[in-house]
């Protein structure tokens, strides 16, 4: 990353803001602002009289928040959310690395194999994976309950299951940006080390505990943090295969449940509110990452 | 090793299959894993719907136009950062990583204002323009990598030939730069076809400008789905981003790779 700066770079003047302006103008108006508005209507009292225009608008200050937090959905709905984001984010990484290891060890065939079936399964787009799998594990004709012997067994009928069948969904398709980033990353990890590693009789957990995954510092903490965001942000998968946020809500994730109340129940303030607390949460998230890339030394 | 390239192939695979069995077979409680008599039933319902044509051409119209607008900004841009040195560019360059990780869901309800007071609910652009500012951090971000990459001696040769700074960028830089772009194409291609979100709250009465996902939901009743026709549309749906995907897929990981690597 020493990249000697020539004079070229220097020179411009004007030029870098020519180029950065159409790139400048886009974000302002469709992503500041909207996060501006964002908060300025979690302030307010905004419900369907006033978008129709029948009640003025008013400010209520941090009223919207206290029923937020009064609320104790809400608190459940956080609760689901964080300890949902966390399973797919450790099983997504525990399958994306362990098979990148896989990659590197077997023949040319087999690894082309699972890179295209990786790859498909990473082209798929959401909605349809989520249909795929409610109809792998559907009660009646899936081929799921039919092999483990289940019956009729309903996965989206309990919490629990539900949950777990949206899971398996999510680390199918976001394992693969996993695996082949870290399998890329192995790949530029000169051989000699390994192979000293495994002349030295290191098992294959204990090369890649104290050899690769020191090495492969920077890339997993890229792979993690990027989980994270999207894991945090799942909407498609539980909005489609929980029906909206399952019986009774209870499969529901802030983004699902944001955006119910809405755009169902047109309480466009409170669900203001919750995306403000889900864009906290990932600002928080996003500084502990810049701080990690700026211990690293990382130039930007 | 195949064992598991099949399990991870066979959703899949199970899609395709469900797309060209014969109703009976699908609807049958002892569902096999093969057919004796495929059938185009189900992709003749589904393409018989009523504007599926349509949606498919929408879907098409809104990803290709926001992988073009976003790839042409997001060069511009990330030329400007990478080739240029000038005051705030690593608090830009923060800023970009940071508008990575906005919860693009969450502006759904601002930007559905926005949209209205535009004038442009049920319209294409209320689906295309957000993409195009959502697609721009990550392209911006990991196309540096492609464009750092051109040596810097190229540039300055060209200058010394007499070259003017536009057409250095767009007939020396733009070429080298292009399979990178298309690779980068691929997260914008593939957040403007799969979206659901926008589709589904800023497309809210005319259902001509309606996209794929929801002419898919169309089958999928929770209490009597179509499985065939469900599975039809999801493998119409899935065929284009596959086609691209195994395209570029070498550019992709080495793009991925030079992204990460940064």
């Amino acid at each position: 990353m020493s990249v000697a700066h020539t004079p070229a770079r220097g020179r411009g003047g004007w030029t870098p803001w020519l180029y950065l302006a159409p790139a400048l103008v886009v974000l302002a108006g469709l992503l500041v602002y909207p996060i501006y508005q964002l908060g300025l209507i979690s302030f307010l009292e905004y419900t369907q009289a006033q978008v129709s225009g029948g009640e003025p608008t008013t400010f209520r200050g941090f009223g919207n928040y206290a029923e937020l937090f009064g609320d104790t959905e809400f608190w459940q709905v956080l609760l689901a959310t964080v300890v949902f984001a966390a399973a797919c984010v450790v099983s997504t990484l525990a399958v994306g690395c362990a098979l990148a290891v896989l990659l590197t060890r077997v023949r040319a065939l087999p690894r082309l194999a699972l890179m295209l079936a990786a790859l498909g399964a990473w082209a798929t787009p959401a909605i349809t994976g989520s249909t795929v799998w409610l109809f792998l594990f559907d009660p009646d004709f899936g081929p799921v309950n039919r092999v483990l012997g289940l019956g009729d067994h309903s996965w989206t009928y309990g919490r629990y299951s539900a949950f777990a069948l949206v899971l398996l969904e999510v680390v199918w398709c976001s394992f693969p940006f996993v695996m082949v980033t870290v399998y890329a990353g192995i790949r530029a990890v000169p051989s000699e080390v390994l192979e000293a590693a495994a002349l030295d009789g290191a098992s294959q957990w204990r090369i890649w505990r104290s050899v690769l995954a020191p090495m492969l510092r920077p890339i997993l903490v890229v792979v993690t943090i990027q989980s994270v965001i999207w894991d945090f942000k799942v909407f498609t998968q539980i909005y489609v295969m929980t029906n909206g946020g399952g019986i009774a809500g209870q499969n529901l994730v802030l983004n699902v449940y944001a955006y119910q109340k809405a755009f169902a129940s047109s309480q466009y303030s409170l669900g203001s509110a919750i995306g403000v607390v889900m864009l906290l949460i990932l600002l928080v998230i996003t500084l502990g990452y810049l701080r990690l890339l700026r211990r690293q030394g990382e130039e930007l | 090793m195949l064992v598991i390239a099949v399990v991870v192939a066979f959703p899949l695979y199970w899609m395709m299959l469900g797309a060209v069995k014969p109703a009976g077979e699908i609807e049958s409680s002892e569902p096999r894993p093969w057919t004796l008599s495929p059938t185009l039933d189900s992709f003749r319902r589904v393409l018989g719907q009523q504007e599926f044509g349509r949606y498919f051409l929408n879907s098409l119209l809104v990803a290709v136009t926001v992988v073009v607008a976003s790839a042409l900004i997001a060069f511009l841009a990330a030329t400007a950062v990478t080739r240029f040195r000038f005051r705030f560019r690593t608090t830009l360059l923060i800023m970009f990583l940071a508008a990575q990780m906005v919860p693009v869901e969450a502006l759904a309800i601002p930007l559905f204002f926005l949209m209205r007071d535009f004038g442009q609910l049920n319209t294409l652009g209320a689906l295309i323009l957000p993409h195009i500012a959502f697609s721009l951090p990550f392209a911006i971000w990991m196309l540096r990598g492609f464009v750092k990459a051109v040596p810097e001696a190229l540039e300055e040769a060209a200058y010394l030939d007499g070259a003017s700074r536009t057409r250095f960028l767009w007939q020396i830089l733009f070429p080298l730069v292009l399979p990178g772009l298309i690779a980068t194409s691929v997260f914008s291609f593939i957040s403007a076809w799969n979206d659901f979100l926008f589709a589904k709250s800023f497309i809210i009465s005319d259902i001509s400008r309606s996209t794929l996902p929801m002419a898919l939901l169309v089958f999928y009743k929770p209490d009597d789905p179509d499985w065939g026709g469900v599975m039809a549309a999801s493998t119409v749906m899935t065929i284009p981003v596959l086609v691209f995907f195994v395209l570029v897929q070498r550019r992709l990981v080495s793009g991925l790779g030079g992204a990460v690597k940064d």
